[in-house]
């Protein structure tokens, strides 16, 4: 790392992507190469406020002189490349991993363009049997206290809460995967509840969730009630006042009243993540 | 590392924590750098401690008879891991038990797919109306005494049964070890006493408990060699020796040593990959029973040669009379001044930690095995970057499996030249093949490269009276299928990779015409659904999904119906997959649908097996 002030100009790496002969800042990763190139690449353990754990395989693409598929959110791109994102075997690692994911999770509160790229590579879910034949992952939800709700039924196993709660933002380690293979599972230790465990309810976890597995109490009671909806819902950005460390606060609100607090990842302060006073503070003030 | 929460209400007892306490302990001051896990990409990890947690679980479920909620709080506070990582640890391995033991003994009876040919799910039966706790296990490497049973005991060291000469295994048997404490013994190899023997010379001849006997036979002259020699002559003659690794990926083991002695001025590894977990491969297990001192001498070597100061010998844990043998040979090498600060008289520093692995087939892959060491979850990391420059710890690693690295010793002893006289020009040396299943003399052989598949089984007595051979398993439940048309394939390197087939660990494993060979595919689907580490999509998921269509299959289902989607299975676990275990997932299956060997079912004519 370089740590003179001056800007360091950047080496550039030429790769070839599609077809195309492209000059990308060396260190990034094939994924941002897309990104530059508008090249759109579907991704679920990916985000930009983590650590690639490069598991869900749904950003495969196929590098010239590589044996197998090679994840593209975490590969360095080297000079002179070969890379191609739309190739037959990239359509159908890519349908595969959707299907899979769909036929064992729930995946129907899934950010909406997990549907659209389902949709886009003809993912067909169903053709593995019926639900009630093939093993997935239904579990009953885990309602342990007012402020979260664990739907690991949604659960894709992406990593993210886990980062979140860990190296990558809340040094808290409260989560972790336990357990192996399809049994594989987010948990505490000996899965007590999480007001027994290491957890701070910063809401970090919740916050990174793709699928809707994690979700505040607050969503998940109006669910219930069949009053969640987003088509109604506005967001307004203001700054947190809990202390002087200048947090991004989103807050969602529907009939004029708070129902979540998000915080936009790209923000340099938060890059997504709060702590429990500006997550849920105002439910505090809500039931004062 | 911020505060760590410990939450367990019940604190540990008196024996669980000085277990805990011994274990770690025991393992003496083993310098640990900064870490980095590479998933997580250059994450430093300052974790000194971190690597003692295996140990510690083990110390744990010895003691209590599982990894209790107190114990294993004591052991993160001892050693500053968050309990929810260790929880994740320790539910990683199959060995490590999470709740009150059922009995002082767990009786692990193995039902992969050399124990089933010969009664291992009637076993399992008895031994339960017999009152055994029992649990049904992947592989135990024990396929040429087929059937095989592990006694995991509380309190007590492992025992293993296997069948004797001639006999079998049933619950007298069972009994009858664990009431004596004492396993059944290890067998000598069918071939002793050839004096075309070069790595399995020693084995059942020389007494594998006696650092005197084994000098006596010859034994460490090829260290004393090396240190003449100096590390890059040493490496110098490897590579000109064309040795390939013996593990699976036959990479060459000279250009792996010159990669990490390159990295000088950074701390550097050597590990020594003794996980034989693949079905059918039981052959490091029967050097490391019969001549260990040969794997500590070997690994020496290496350690020196690519300036590591330390060896770290992974073993599994079912293997307990190896894990004892080894502990024994390297006690022994450090007390004669042949392991430590100046290892004979080389100036060099050199010693060796044994590890043992908890049950998971997924840790002898090589970056799972690292992280497994490292006290993380076996989970394999992304490669690039290699072992050689990111390896253990992060740092330069050779891991080399356990039959590659005994090879080196006749390399050093008697010249590259004299070695690569022996086998093809490709494929030189000798090498070890695991005979199992229908032959009559199954076990360990070892020979030149070059012999036909027809010729190692002729060599283990040809098939059994009455028997017709139908199909063999080349390469362990990660290889292939291959018919009688494959007789005269000669198993090399070369041969196989042109027939599109792949020596893997060298498991030959013969199936004759009785056997039901859609419940023996369906037993590997099974295999590696429950080895997946369960990380990426494409195994964890896909491995499960191909296990349901052969169940299907074996019920009747229409082959047709399900062929593109097993097709799609294969597609994505062959190309998405993280690691070497997804990414080799479906080839046996794929092999056993090629042959036809699954059309049966569609016929109803279920394999001929019932
Ligand atoms: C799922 C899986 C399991 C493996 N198990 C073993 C093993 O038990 N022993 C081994 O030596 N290599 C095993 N390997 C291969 C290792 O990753 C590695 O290639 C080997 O230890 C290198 O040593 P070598 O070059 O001496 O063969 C395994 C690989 C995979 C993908
Ligand atoms: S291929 Fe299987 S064993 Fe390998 S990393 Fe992926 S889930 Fe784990
Ligand atoms: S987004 Fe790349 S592997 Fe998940």
């Amino acid at each position: 790392m370089n740590d003179t002030p001056v800007a360091v100009p950047t080496t550039l790496v030429e790769i070839t992507l599609d077809g195309e002969a492209v000059r990308v800042p060396k260190g990034s990763t094939i994924l941002d190469a897309c990104r530059r190139e508008g090249i759109d690449t579907p991704t679920l353990c990916w985000a930009e406020n983590l650590t690639p754990v490069n598991v869900c395989r749904v950003c495969v693409v196929e590098v010239e002189g590589s044996r197998v598929l090679v994840p593209s959110c975490s590969r360095p791109v080297e000079d002179g490349m070969v890379i191609a994102t739309d190739s037959e075997r990239v359509r159908t690692s890519r349908r595969m991993v959707y299907e899979l994911l769909a036929s064992s999770v729930e995946m129907d509160r899934a950010d909406r363009e997990v549907h659209e790229w389902m949709e886009h590579y003809g993912a067909r879910p169903e053709r593995m049997g019926k639900r009630s034949e093939i093993a997935t992952v239904a579990q009953p939800v885990k309602v342990q206290d007012d402020l979260y709700v664990r739907d690991y039924e949604r659960c894709i196993l992406c990593y993210k809460c886990v980062e979140a709660c860990g190296d990558d933002a809340q040094q808290t380690f409260a989560i972790a995967t336990a357990g192996r293979g399809f049994d594989a599972h987010i948990s505490t230790e000996h899965d007590v509840t999480l007001p027994d465990s290491a957890c701070v309810y910063c809401g970090n976890c919740i916050g990174v969730c793709p699928t809707g597995a994690l979700s505040f109490r607050t969503e998940h009671d109006m669910r219930l009630a069949g009053t969640w909806d987003e088509d109604i819902q506005e967001v307004t950005t203001t700054v947190c006042s809990f202390c002087g460390v200048g947090c991004n606060l989103e807050l969602h609100t529907q009939d004029d009243r708070i129902v979540k607090v998000t915080s936009p990842s790209d923000h340099s302060v938060t890059h997504g993540h709060l702590c429990i006073k500006g997550r849920f503070g105002w439910q505090q003030h809500a039931h004062s | 590392m911020p505060d760590l929460y410990f939450g367990a209400v019940d604190e540990a007892t008196d024996a669980e924590k000085a277990a805990v306490d011994e274990a770690i302990a025991d393992w003496g001051p083993v310098t640990i750098r900064v870490s980095e896990r590479l998933v997580h990409g250059g994450r430093a990890r300052m974790r000194e401690r971190r690597h003692l947690l295996l140990p510690a679980l083990h110390a744990l479920q010895r003691a209590a008879g599982w990894i209790s909620p107190g114990g294993l709080d004591h052991a993160c506070r001892v050693l500053e891991v968050p309990p929810a990582e260790a929880y994740g640890v320790a539910t990683f391995y199959h060995l490590f038990t999470h709740e009150p033991p059922a009995a002082d003994d767990t009786v692990h009876v193995c039902d992969d797919i050399a124990c089933r040919l010969v009664g291992a799910v009637d076993l399992i039966d008895d031994l339960r109306t017999g009152g055994h706790h029992v649990k049904a296990s992947p592989c135990l490497g024990q396929c040429e005494r087929a059937p095989a049973v592990m006694v995991q005991r509380r309190g007590r060291p492992d025992l293993t049964v296997t069948a004797t000469d001639g006999g079998t295994v049933g619950v007298t048997e069972v009994a009858v070890v664990i009431d004596s404490g004492v396993s059944t013994p290890s067998v000598t190899v069918p071939q002793t006493g050839d004096p075309g023997l070069r790595l399995l010379a020693r084995v059942g001849v020389v007494d594998p408990t006696s650092l005197e006997d084994y000098r006596a036979s010859g034994g460490y002259r090829a260290l004393e060699a090396s240190v003449a020699l100096g590390g890059d002559r040493v490496i110098a003659e490897v590579t000109a020796s064309g040795l390939s690794g013996r593990g699976g990926a036959a990479f060459p083991t000279g250009i792996k040593w010159r990669g990490v002695a390159d990295q000088e001025g950074r701390p550097r590894h050597l590990v020594c990959n003794a996980d034989e977990s693949e079905p059918g491969t039981f052959k490091d297990r029967v050097v490391m029973e019969g001549d260990p001192f040969s794997l500590v001498e070997a690994m020496t070597v290496a350690g020196l040669a690519i300036g590591a100061e330390q060896g770290w010998l992974y073993i599994r844990g079912e293997y307990p009379v190896a894990i004892q043998r080894l502990s024994g040979a390297i006690s022994a090498a450090r007390d004669a001044g042949l392991l430590g600060d100046d290892v004979a008289g080389s100036g060099q520093r050199f010693d060796i930690s044994l590890r043992s692995g908890a049950g998971a087939y997924i840790c002898g892959e090589e970056t799972a095995l690292f992280n497994s060491i490292e006290g993380f979850r076996g989970e394999p990391r992304n490669k690039p970057p290699f072992p050689t420059t990111h390896g253990l710890f992060g740092e330069p690693t050779a891991i080399n499996n356990v039959e590659t690295l005994v090879n080196v010793l006749s390399i050093v002893l008697t010249g590259s030249a004299a070695y690569a006289a022996e086998g093809t020009e490709r494929s030189p040396g000798t090498k070890l093949f695991c005979l199992s299943g229908r032959v009559n003399r199954p076990g360990t052989y070892e020979v030149e490269f070059g012999a036909t598949l027809g010729d190692m089984i002729d060599l283990a007595g040809g098939l059994l009276d009455g028997s017709r051979l139908r199909v063999v398993l080349l390469g362990g439940a990660a290889g292939s299928f291959v018919g009688p048309d494959s007789l005269d394939l000669p198993l090399t390197l070369e041969a196989t990779r042109e027939a599109g087939v792949s020596l893997g660990s060298g498991v030959i494993m013969v199936f004759d015409e009785s056997d039901d060979m859609v419940d023996t595919v369906r037993r590997i689907a099974e295999f590696f659904r429950d080895e997946s580490c369960g990380q990426c999509v494409p195994c964890r998921v896909g491995t499960v999904r191909q296990e349901e269509v052969l169940v299907r299959l074996g019920r009747g289902a229409a082959l047709d119906d399900e062929r593109d989607l097993l097709d799609d299975l294969a597609a994505v676990m062959k190309d998405a997959s993280i690691c070497g275990l997804g990414q080799t997932a479906s080839g046996a299956v794929r092999s056993a649908l090629d042959m036809g060997l699954l059309a049966d079912i569609a016929e109803g004519n279920g394999g001929g097996g019932q």
